[in-house]
């Protein structure tokens, strides 16, 4: 006769929902929680967040990172080349340095040559006093990170037509070309998420009018538009005028793929349950919009809209070239490229181009980013 | 195919109407007119004005008349196929012109082509090799062609074409032949000209191509009548070409929607460092003068551009789906 096994175990009605702590963690988390794990192992998105977080974070201290003042004139190295940084000197360590540069003018062809004086060691010192700035426009000081030896030059990327150094102008540029594409994103995202949310909310003929709005606006190619319309701010504006009309013109005609993104979600959103349930406790249509629906999908805009900032900040650039967008004194990326307009600077001075490298790898660290972000906010992956 | 064509076009109206609309409304944004600032620039040389000269002037090219008259007016004439009046080179737009607008839809259409011919190949092969080193590879190059700032680029192409094949590459033709009527010969020499500008603003096209095609091809290659087709024996081309492709072919074409306005744009600036004889030189000297019936057709012409290229495209959607063409209203 075969007798059935009976576990002797106590029953425990509740053993199948028990979770392990690695579940239990999983299962109470937070969607940014969630977001924040997903993102964690996507590496390059990882790697290039960080990048950025770095360069925005220099955007504050870039008097401290720049050797030398936004205006400084080296007027004795007029299109200097970049010194290189050396660390040996006749196999003797001596610490990062740079070697002096004689200059000769060519009387033949009025071409400046600078040649590197092997005998001239000029060590880099750290943490010293240089140029004197107003730190956040508050406090008087001289500090730099680093600058060149007493009566000695750094010019890690050479000099532009005035002598002045570049690498210390593109420490500057940071500043402006970085936060152009994010205020121009804080407007775009503002507008997007206004007329999107009217039209996916409410539907019907406001929904209508604002696929053919947004139809209308996405027909014109852009750079024309804003060439057109950048060319339409006031000249006797001053700089820092221009640069917010300019921040605003990117912003007011990128919010169309921002709105169409919304408008989607919450025509699909706004049949759910739960928006009936507010509506039906007399939630007014602005808090079950903001509330209720926005929450759901809002990592996902963050994400999207993380994507559309290299656009702008590639606009600025091409703007700031043509001369429509930026003037000087103001300086970024794109200003500082205008001076590589002709074929001359490509040939004689290529140095002047660097400006485009972090142009590059902005953009590039905002697409990675933007695309890891999206991944991340994406609950079906 | 013909109740589709003609709702198609009804939409186009209205979207013309208003693009004509802003248009307008952009051009008349900087402050003053030409001829105040023309009126300036004879003062600022000590020359005096004479007010009964300008009243007529004003009143010769329209200037006296209310904002919605002017509209009305130049409207009409785009309608007649009158662009206005050019107050910068006194001649009218139509003269000025010239071949310009026809050397732009010449070098967005090769634009375009370059970039499909491109990035169709690597999408595909992006998608069927999935996180291999040639997918990431690939994928990165099309990266650096997007965040490479376009006249940087074609500056540089300039530099080198001009060292390795000691020609001038700048223009759209050799110069013996601007302003010759068109031969054989010239049609030659702007074909030889024009794969530095092509090669320069596809590159910022390319990228957004290759990710759209890939993901749309991953997301048919795991369906399930690929596995079927599997399963029953197909050869992996064919497997490839017969059903996936062609699904993932549909938002291809329907893109150019997006890929026109930034392939016009591209063109704009490189047209400008290239000093190719297209609309993109002209448009930024005519806005910066404020010669606003210039600027205006340029930017018309280039938006319709676009409207009229996305009407293509649909077009070609509907010849393509079978969904569309029935009217039940595209997925997109």
């Amino acid at each position: 006769m075969t007798t059935h096994y009976v576990n002797p175990a106590p029953f425990d009605p509740y053993a199948t929902d028990a979770m392990t702590p690695e579940q239990e963690r999983y299962y109470m988390a937070t969607q940014w929680q969630l977001m924040w794990w997903k993102l964690r192992r996507h590496r390059l998105a990882l790697v290039s967040g960080v990048i950025l977080a770095f360069m925005y974070f220099s955007i504050l201290i870039s008097e401290v990172l720049a050797p030398y003042a936004l205006a400084t004139r080296h007027t004795d190295h007029i299109f200097a080349p970049p010194q290189g940084l050396h660390l040996f000197h006749e196999g003797r360590f001596v610490g990062p340095f740079v070697y002096g540069l004689d200059y000769e003018l060519d009387m033949r062809t009025l071409k400046r040559t600078y040649t590197p004086n092997h005998s001239r060691v000029m060590p880099v010192r750290f943490l010293c006093s240089g140029d004197s700035y107003r730190f956040w426009g508050l406090l008087e000081t001289d500090v730099h990170l680093f600058c060149p030896a007493e009566g000695g030059t750094l010019f890690l990327l050479g000099t532009d037509r005035l002598g002045r150094d570049l690498f210390s102008r593109m420490v500057y540029g940071t500043r402006i070309s970085l936060t152009v594409g994010l205020i121009g994103i804080i407007i775009s995202f503002a507008i997007g998420i206004v007329v999107g949310g009217l039209a996916g909310y409410y539907g019907g003929w406001v929904d209508g009018l604002v696929q053919r709005v947004i139809e209308i606006i996405r027909s014109f190619p852009e750079l024309p538009l804003w060439m057109a319309l950048s060319a339409a701010l006031p000249v006797t504006w001053s700089p820092v005028l221009v640069y917010f009309g300019l921040t605003l013109i990117l912003g007011m005609l990128d919010w169309t793929g921002l709105a169409r993104a919304v408008r989607s979600k919450l025509l699909a959103l706004r049949e759910e349950e739960y928006a009936l349930a507010a509506r039906l406790m007399g939630a007014r249509p602005r808090r079950i919009i903001a509330r209720h629906l926005l929450p759901g999908f809002m990592s996902h805009l963050i994400a999207s809209a993380t994507l559309s900032i290299p656009s702008m900040i590639l606009g600025e650039t091409a703007l700031s070239f043509l001369g429509l967008g930026l003037r000087a004194p103001i300086t970024s990326w794109g200003v500082l490229l205008t001076e590589a307009q002709n074929i001359n600077a490509v040939e004689l001075y290529p140095w002047i181009m660097t400006p485009v490298i972090p142009v590059i790898v902005v953009v590039l660290a905002f697409n990675f980013f933007g695309d890891g972000l999206r991944d991340a906010a994406d609950p079906y992956r | 195919m013909l109740a589709f064509l003609v709702r198609r076009v009804l939409i186009m109206v209205p979207t013309l109407i208003a693009i004509s609309i802003i248009t307008f409304v952009i051009i008349q944004l900087p402050p003053g007119d030409y001829l105040s600032s023309y009126i300036a620039e004879l003062e600022s040389q000590g020359e005096s004005v004479d007010p009964a000269r300008i009243a007529a002037l004003r009143a010769q090219y329209g200037l006296d008349l209310s904002a919605t008259e002017q509209y009305l007016v130049w409207a009409g004439g785009l309608l007649q196929g009158d662009l206005g009046f050019s107050f910068e080179y006194q001649q009218p737009v139509t003269e000025v012109v010239g071949d310009r607008l026809f050397l732009t839809v010449v070098l967005n259409a090769a634009t375009i082509l370059f970039i499909w011919a491109v990035a169709f190949p690597i999408g595909v092969y992006s998608a069927t090799h999935q996180y291999s080193w040639g997918d990431y590879g690939l994928t990165l190059l099309g990266f650096i062609g997007l965040a490479t700032p376009n006249f940087l680029l074609a500056l540089v192409l300039l530099y080198l074409g001009n060292v390795w094949f000691g020609t001038s590459i700048g223009g759209m033709m050799d110069p013996a032949y601007i302003d010759q009527p068109w031969s054989t010969d010239k049609v030659l020499s702007v074909l030889e000209h024009l794969w530095v500008p092509v090669l320069v603003i596809g590159t910022s096209g390319t990228a957004g191509m290759i990710r759209r095609l890939r993901a749309n091809m991953l997301d048919e290659l795991h369906k399930p009548y690929v596995v079927t087709a599997r399963a029953k024996g197909l050869g992996p081309m064919r497997r490839l070409v017969k059903y996936p492709l062609r699904t993932a072919l549909n938002p291809f074409v329907a893109d150019i929607g997006n890929l026109l306005p930034q392939v016009v744009s591209g063109s704009a600036i490189v047209s400008m460092v290239l000093s190719l004889p297209t609309t993109g030189p002209m448009l930024i000297a005519a806005l910066q003068s404020q010669d606003m019936y210039l600027a205006g057709s340029f930017l018309i012409f280039l938006a319709m551009l676009t409207v009229v290229g996305m009407f293509l495209s649909d077009l070609a959607l509907a010849w393509l789906d079978p969904r569309i063409r029935l009217g039940a209203g595209t997925s997109r």
